[in-house]
Order: structure tokens, then C-alpha cells, then sequence
């Protein structure tokens, strides 16, 4: 390995500039971290699903030892939160929506105290009917989850009424038209479950409130401005008298996107006078945080004998919980992804978001993608099977290309796919007979995710010293941001990596950014960066220029924070030409860039669209991943031998981030695809904590997981790069699943693929 | 709230001394009694390995056992094992390996790993994988952690 000081940071695997602190202990996150004066928080769930709040009665609590402050629905006033639809409020006020929603919280001098107080916390319920699956909540005569839909300030707005939260529906072409037309035609119903984030710190924050009622909130978050925004609706506070920061964060893959305890812990600490902090325990944070979304996804797709598709259509019943939260989003991409990276020119995908009696289901890595995904690339699969071409073919005549439009008229402008299915089907050896008592498969699926997506900014500003300070605000979260943003602007700058930090993200001094997810990042930040850095750079060639004495243009960077004169070795530090604004001409150097994301996903004259949730999506990263398994017939039991990633990432500006992406995002569907299930007795979550619900653990892992990273660049992506966050997750059960099939000879359309589902499938085929 | 009792115990090389309750944890004892942070509370309940120390050379759940347990034991965090040259060379091989993602499992897994290396400097993937199994990781897919494991241990055997 190169000194990290040595050449270009772009392309570069560096190690992360936080690593010293995470491989010596030293790493602080949200638990970690303490106020003077600090009271702990607890908080009191509901045991039931739905019912109405009829009294609350504190008394006890408050007497109760080291209470300083108790909270209720009758503090917080009306404010409600939410992305999409503000149906949220800080705390239950009148009525409870899922087993464990938050209806008082208590502030002690220790968390010991506070838990123990909420047990004397009086409530008294009026029960209501549970609505626990969308077709209860659908059914006629069912109460209304929220009774004041109606009157929801909602941002995006698809026609909600009654349990149904959201709606949507895109068309291209005349499916009911073509079906005729078609030589194969394939039909299906899949089911795909609950899953876990399990980010292994659970979620927590600290909210201090200081004299003159400004408020300081601390949190593990994946954006500091999403937390900002939802603690101001729900409390009624004006955004600027919120200050939100973030320590370092161990996870969040979606959990950690909206709001989860900081508007409580807010409350809390204005009730109280004192700083509060919350940590939820793993089994609140199963409970009363998000989910994956459970789908039902009914599929039907068609191909003329050459193979050509020719028509899909996708109806999609989606769980929402009881709060819409991320859901008409994740309801609309998973909507505008189930065509698949293929040219198919009639497709109708709609679905419906069902309010239910559970806990929000919400954003989480893949973002619908996943569950879609796990039907169409069975179906492209089955359709090759009955013409007769093995799973390559069928995807090579029919994939996207660069230049073509993604569903409903995004622009596809580069796209390496075609070289991600090349490498998968070159890399691995046959597959090697089963031992006796197993059987094996092979399974291949392919899949595309977004990367550009909303607002971002960043600040580059140079110190007195010419070392450089890059702000964005965004959070890492643990995958590397920090240091991929600051390759970009050592790269844009030309210095070495060890002059860039980067700030941590504040709503006081950065700008504004929507957040860690949607794999939007690298791509979005990356290029605000870029600009960022470009200010800068013209900035200190107008200073150098007159220090020179020569134009602007005629001057160029060199390597390791210089300017020289082009064709000469006339040339400056940075540190004098920064000195030299701070402290007689020009004024610090200062650059800073800001963009909305504004490629479109709809062209009209392509197709119609009702409720489409994300009007200006797009910048396509493509994937194919291929998996060998093992299945055993005692069992049921699949295990994956061996796995192929072969992702269009456009440019890897930090290889090793990228591959660790794509390989804990793979495991993370390897996971789902076949054990991971949160399982509801009733209301009640029968397996909140980790003895119970299994995330993979080494043993569980595939010895051979290869990543290989196809660079088709982006045109106008930083150094070309595309997002990577997600797309690593998406296609995994459906490459299991047609692994399974391969082996087995049958479909399996509901997960997780578990040994005792696989086993009744093998013994009905035998019987 | 029953009574709060004083444990002494050898924390890093240090003896050091701070107040618990009966019922309190190791890691109860460590975070909060001693401001030690490194090890962290995933679960508490014994399953996702973050909370791993070393109590008497032996890598152990913080969160199972008891803090009154461990009066007079030897207790070794990541912070006391900074200058030992398998954690170094672990530290090295995380850090430049792509091992280390959001973090939090980390100092867990360095102490599952080091115990690793100390029986078996050159282990094969499949010792790794077993010795590493219970300390859960959400992000990394475990491939460069294992690698991570191994590498350091041939960087020690040279």
C-alpha cells in the first residue's frame, strides 16, 4: 500500500479516518457521551395494539425516588411529524396506535430509577379492535387507525381514506393489451416479511435545553436535519431553536433516518431542566422503532419465444404500520423499480400502504427494492426455463442499456450492466456435484438502485495554515462517507488526504443536507463537494494571480497544496496564499456548493403516473449477483457455499469501502433471504431480542464472498462515481431463491426461505 | 434501591475501585463506575458480543457478569491493551483492512480475535469464523474482518 500522502486520493483504498479511534476503544457514540447535570430517561408503553387514553394518572411516579420529571400526550401540544404525511406526534395523546408506542416518559437520576418509575404509572385504556395485517385493516366496518386523516398536513398527498394511507400507480404502454400477444406468461403471488435493521447500537440521544430555551440534541441519526425537522413539527419549535449534532454512529441502514426517541427526549429535558439522555434497550428498539415493510407482491410477466418481455404488471400490498413515516416513498420506488433493469414496453406496477396495528414500518437499506425484486427475477427465471434459455441469456437479450429510459422515463446514462453479468457468469467453476443427503444450485438475479436523490450542500474552507476543513452535514454512519468526501476534495484540490478533515455535521454550521440514505451520498454530496472545491481553488488562483502577477488562468494546482504558474516553477503554498486573505486582501477563502437533484423520473409523454412520491429520482448503479447453495435434506436447511457481486458503481473512489458494501450488504440479505422474521404473537413482537431473532453471524457466511467492481462512469457523478449503499442487498433473495429452485425444482415465493419451509416443499414433492 | 458495595478490581493494570449495585454488571460497573466506554451494550444479554472484555485471560460478556463477581479479578479492556503487539497488529490489519465499519462490535471482536491469536497465530478461516461467531457484526459481511484476523496474525508470525 501506498503512504496514504502519495498521489491522488480518488480510486484509492485509504483507511477510514476514524479507524484509529474505533480499533483503540476510544470511539464515542450516543451512549457514550454525558452532561453535567444529566437525568436518564425511560419510557412507558402501551400493552395494547389500538385503544383509546382515557387517564393517565403520575402521581406516584413523580413521588417516586429520583424522578424530576414525568411526561405525557397532555405536554406536547398538537405538532405532528412526518415525511411524507404528518401523522406522528412526539407522544401518544389520546390514543395508542401499536403495542409499545410511547404514552409517558420519565426523567430520574439514574435509567434504573426511571424504568422502575414508569411501572407506577397509571393508565387506563378503552381497548380498541387490533388491525394487525392490511386485510383487517381494509375490511369493511373496520375503525379507522387514524380518525383525523383527513385533516393531516400531508406533503404528498396520493388520496388517503380511511385505513389506507397511500396509493400509487404508474402505467406505460397497454399491458391488458399485449398479454395476447404473448408466447409465455407467468403469474405469481410472494410474500416477503418483517425484518429487523439491527444496527448493533441501538438508537438513543441526549437534549440539553439551555436559559434562554435554545435546545441541544445529540442522537444516533443518519441525518441531523431530518432530526431537526421532525423534533420542530412534533414540538411546535422553530427549527432555529434546535441544534442538532451527532457523536459517531454504529448503524443505521434506515432505522436511524427519521425520528426514533429525540423528540421525548427533548420534551423531557424542557419539562425537566436538565439534560435527559434515552438509550433504548435492543428489545425497545425491535419494538417501537422501524421495520422492513412485509409485501405482497402479485406478478405476472410475459415474453415472446425469442425471449423478448414483453409485458409485467405488479400489484403491491404494502404494510405500513401505524405511522406512514418513510412508507408512500418506499410503496413508489418499489413501484417505479419492479420493471427491472429491462426494456419492457408495457408495464402497470400499483400498490396500496395499509395503516395496521403495528409498529411504523419504514426506510431500510434496499427501500422496497428487495421484496419486488424477489418476484420479478424469479419470473425472469421461470420464463427463460419454459423457452429454454439458462438465466444469463434471457437477462442479456432483454436488459437495460445506457442511453435507454428507466421505467416511466428516468434517464439511464451509464450503465455497466451488461459487464457486471459477464464477469458473474466467467468468475466461478462449475458447480461441484452435492454430497450424499444434499442437493445443490446455482441462482442468478440482477437489479438497478438510485443514487440521486434531494438537497445537499458543502462548505471547503481553507485555514490560515492552507489546511482545508470540508463541511457537508452528513452523518457517517459507519460506512465510510467522511472519508470518500474527503478523497474527493483531497483529489479536487490536489493535497494529500492528511490536509482535509472533516467536520462533524451541526444544523448550526453545516449545510444542509437530507441524509444518509438512498445511497445518495457519494453521488450527491460528492458532487457538492466537488463544486465546493472548485470555489476554493478559483478563489486562491485569484490571490495567487495577484501575488503573481499574472491572470487567474495561467495558473495552475500542483500536488501537495501549491499553486504554480503554468510552464514555470513560479509557485505558492497554500498557507501564503491563505494568510494573505485572512489578513490583508480578499477575505478567507471560503467555497461552498449546493444542489437539489433534478434528473426526472417521469416523462409524461412515456406514461401516466398517479401518487409518485419522488418526482426527481435517478442515477442508475447495477448489480448481478450470483450464489452457489447447498441444501440439506434432512433439514431443509440452505446454506450459501459461495457468492459473486459483480456491481457498476461508475467510479470506486475507495475500492475497499465499496467492496465491504456490497459484502455486508449481501449478508445483510442473506439474512433475510433466508432466517431473519420478526414474528407477531397477537399485537405483541414474540421475538424482540437477539436470542430470538438471529441476524447471520460468522457460521452463517458464505466463505467465498467475492465483490467485483465494474467502473462505467457517470457522467456527471464525482470522478464518475454512483451510489453503492443499498444496491448491495437488493437482488440476494431472488438469487437464493432461483438457487433453490435450480436445486430443488420448485419456486419458493414467500420468505424467508427457512428449513422448515424448504422441508414441506420437499416432502410434498415427494408425497 | 438496595445498597450500593465498593469493588476493587486490577481494570487495565490499574487497581481501581468504584461503587455498584448488587445487581449491577461489568459492564454497568465499567461504563458508569469507571467511565471506561470502549465496551459497548448491543444487547445486554449476552448474544451480540460488544460488551467483550478479558477477565482473568479470559474473554467474557460484560453484561453477564455480575460486577460483585469480579472483585479482585483482572479485567482487560481495548484501552489497556493498546501497547500489546497482537492487539497492535490486529488494530493495524482492522484499520487498513476494511474491517471496520460503523465500529460499535469492534473492540468486542478485537478481544474475541486476540484471544484467537494467542492460541493460534496462523488459525485458518474456519477457526476464525468459529472463534469470531459470537460477536455479531451488521455491516462489514464479516469477509474482511476474517481476512483482517488472519493477516494480523501472519504479520505477528514474521
Amino acid at each position: 500500500m501506498t503512504a496514504p500522502d502519495e498521489g491522488g486520493a480518488v480510486g484509492r483504498s485509504l483507511p477510514k479516518l476514524e479507524n484509529l479511534e474505533k480499533v483503540s476503544g476510544r470511539a464515542e457514540y450516543i451512549a457514550d457521551l454525558t452532561r453535567p447535570r444529566i437525568l436518564h430517561g425511560a419510557l412507558l408503553g402501551s400493552p395494547y395494539a389500538h385503544a383509546r387514553i382515557k387517564r393517565i394518572s403520575v402521581e406516584a411516579a413523580l413521588a417516586a425516588p429520583g424522578v424530576v420529571a414525568v411526561l405525557t400526550g397532555a405536554d406536547v401540544g398538537p405538532g405532528r411529524m412526518g415525511p411524507f404525511i404528518k401523522d406522528e406526534g412526539a407522544i401518544a395523546q389520546d390514543k395508542v396506535r401499536y403495542l409499545g408506542e410511547a404514552v409517558a416518559a420519565v426523567a430520574a437520576e439514574t435509567e434504573a430509577e426511571a424504568r422502575a418509575a414508569c411501572n407506577l404509572i397509571e393508565v387506563d385504556y378503552e381497548e380498541l379492535p387490533a388491525l394487525l395485517s392490511p386485510e383487517e385493516a381494509l375490511a369493511e366496518g373496520a375503525p379507522a387507525i387514524h380518525e383525523d386523516l383527513q385533516s393531516y398536513t400531508k406533503i404528498f398527498d396520493a388520496g388517503s381514506e380511511g385505513n389506507l394511507c397511500s396509493r400509487s400507480c404508474f402505467e406505460e404502454g397497454d399491458v391488458e393489451a399485449v398479454w395476447g400477444d404473448c408466447d409465455v406468461i407467468v403469474e405469481g403471488a410472494f410474500t416477503t416479511q418483517a425484518q429487523a435493521h439491527v444496527a448493533i447500537e441501538p438508537c438513543g440521544a441526549i437534549a440539553e435545553v439551555d436559559r434562554g430555551g435554545r435546545v441541544t440534541l445529540w442522537s444516533a441519526n443518519q441525518s441531523v436535519f431530518r432530526v431537526q425537522a421532525n423534533v420542530s413539527e412534533c414540538l411546535s419549535l422553530p427549527m432555529s431553536r434546535l441544534r442538532c449534532l451527532t457523536p459517531l454512529v454504529g448503524g443505521g441502514f434506515g432505522i436511524k433516518m427519521e425520528a426514533h426517541v429525540q423528540p421525548i427526549a427533548v420534551a423531557l429535558a424542557m419539562k425537566a431542566g436538565r439534560p435527559v439522555k434515552i438509550i433504548l434497550s435492543r428489545e425497545e428498539d425491535f419494538e417501537i422503532t422501524r421495520a422492513r415493510h412485509p409485501f405482497t407482491v402479485r406478478m405476472k410477466t410475459g415474453a415472446k419465444q425469442d425471449g423478448t418481455l414483453v409485458a409485467r404488471e405488479c400489484e403491491v400490498v404494502a404494510d405500513c404500520g401505524a405511522y406512514a413515516d418513510d412508507s408512500p416513498g418506499v410503496l413508489g420506488y418499489s413501484l417505479l423499480m419492479a420493471r427491472g433493469p429491462y426494456r419492457i414496453a408495457n408495464v402497470k406496477c400499483q400498490g396500496q400502504l395499509v395503516y395496521t396495528n403495528k409498529l411504523r414500518f419504514g426506510a431500510y437499506r434496499g427501500f422496497g427494492n428487495p421484496q419486488v425484486t424477489f418476484a420479478g427475477e424469479q419470473q425472469i427465471d421461470e420464463i427463460g426455463q419454459r423457452l429454454g434459455l439458462d438465466p444469463f441469456e434471457i437477462r442479456r437479450r432483454n436488459m437495460v442499456r445506457a442511453g435507454e429510459p428507466w421505467f416511466l422515463g428516468g434517464n439511464v446514462a451509464s450503465c455497466g450492466l451488461a459487464d457486471c453479468l459477464d464477469t458473474v457468469a466467467k468468475k466461478p467453476p462449475p458447480l461441484g456435484p452435492a454430497p450424499k443427503g444434499k442437493r445443490r444450485g446455482r441462482g442468478l438475479a440482477i437489479n438497478a438502485h438510485i443514487s440521486g436523490l434531494l438537497g445537499t450542500g458543502a462548505i471547503v474552507r481553507m485555514l490560515e495554515d492552507g489546511s482545508i476543513v470540508l463541511n457537508t452535514g452528513a452523518t457517517d454512519i459507519g460506512q465510510g462517507s467522511d472519508t470518500v468526501l474527503a478523497q474527493i476534495c483531497a483529489e479536487a484540490l490536489k493535497v494529500p488526504l492528511s490536509m482535509v478533515k472533516v467536520a462533524s455535521p451541526d444544523t448550526d454550521g453545516s449545510p444542509f443536507n437530507w441524509g444518509t440514505t438512498a445511497s445518495r451520498v457519494t453521488y450527491t454530496t460528492g458532487r457538492a463537494v466537488i463544486g465546493a472545491a472548485k470555489e476554493v481553488e478559483r478563489q486562491i488562483k485569484e490571490q495567487a494571480g495577484a501575488i503573481l502577477e499574472c491572470a487567474p488562468d495561467d495558473l495552475d494546482l500542483r500536488p501537495g497544496g501549491r499553486i504554480g504558474v503554468v510552464g514555470s516553477d513560479k509557485e505558492l503554498p497554500f498557507a501564503a496564499i491563505s494568510g494573505r486573505a485572512h489578513w490583508a486582501a480578499g477575505g478567507p477563502i471560503i467555497g461552498s456548493h449546493s444542489l437539489v437533484f433534478d434528473g426526472k423520473t417521469h416523462d409524461p409523454k412515456r406514461g401516466s403516473v398517479l401518487g409518485l412520491p419522488f418526482p426527481q429520482i435517478g442515477v442508475f448503479s447495477f448489480i448481478a449477483v450470483l450464489v452457489d447453495i447447498e441444501v440439506d435434506e434432512a433439514s431443509g436447511q440452505i446454506t450459501v457455499l459461495e457468492a459473486w457481486n459483480a456491481c457498476d458503481v461508475g467510479r470506486a473512489i475507495n475500492p475497499k469501502l465499496v467492496e465491504v458494501q456490497l459484502e455486508g450488504g449481501f449478508v445483510q440479505g442473506l439474512g433475510f433471504a433466508l432466517f431473519e422474521e420478526m414474528v407477531w404473537d397477537g399485537p405483541r413482537l414474540a421475538n424482540p431480542s437477539l436470542m430470538d431473532y438471529k441476524i447471520p453471524t460468522t457460521l452463517d457466511t458464505p466463505l467465498e464472498l467475492h465483490s467485483f467492481l465494474i467502473e462505467e462512469p457517470e457522467p456527471d457523478g464525482p470522478y464518475g462515481a454512483k451510489g453503492v449503499g443499498e444496491i448491495g442487498i437488493n437482488a440476494v433473495p431472488a438469487a437464493i431463491a432461483n438457487a433453490a429452485a435450480a436445486a430443488l425444482g420448485q419456486r419458493f415465493r414467500h420468505l424467508p426461505l427457512t428449513g422448515e419451509r424448504v422441508l414441506d416443499a420437499l416432502m410434498e414433492d415427494e408425497g | 434501591m438496595s445498597a450500593l458495595t465498593a469493588i476493587t478490581l486490577d481494570l487495565d493494570g490499574r487497581r481501581q475501585t468504584a461503587l455498584a449495585a448488587p445487581d449491577a454488571t461489568l459492564l454497568t460497573l465499567l461504563r458508569e463506575g469507571l467511565g471506561n466506554t470502549g465496551p459497548k451494550r448491543g444487547c445486554n444479554q449476552g448474544v451480540c458480543g460488544a460488551c467483550t472484555v478479558m477477565i482473568d485471560g479470559w474473554p467474557q460478556r460484560a453484561c453477564l457478569t455480575l460486577a460483585a463477581a469480579c472483585a479482585d479479578k483482572r479485567v482487560e479492556t481495548l484501552e489497556g491493551l493498546a501497547e500489546d503487539p497482537v492487539m497492535a497488529s490486529l488494530a493495524k490489519h482492522f484499520a487498513e483492512g476494511g474491517a471496520v465499519q460503523c465500529g460499535f462490535c469492534t473492540t468486542g471482536m478485537l478481544i474475541s480475535a486476540r484471544k484467537l491469536l494467542e492460541e493460534d497465530p496462523k488459525p485458518s478461516s474456519e477457526r476464525v469464523r468459529a472463534a469470531l461467531s459470537g460477536n455479531l457484526c451488521r455491516c462489514t459481511g464479516y469477509r474482511k474482518i476474517v481476512e483482517a484476523v488472519q493477516a494480523a496474525g501472519q504479520g505477528l508470525a514474521q
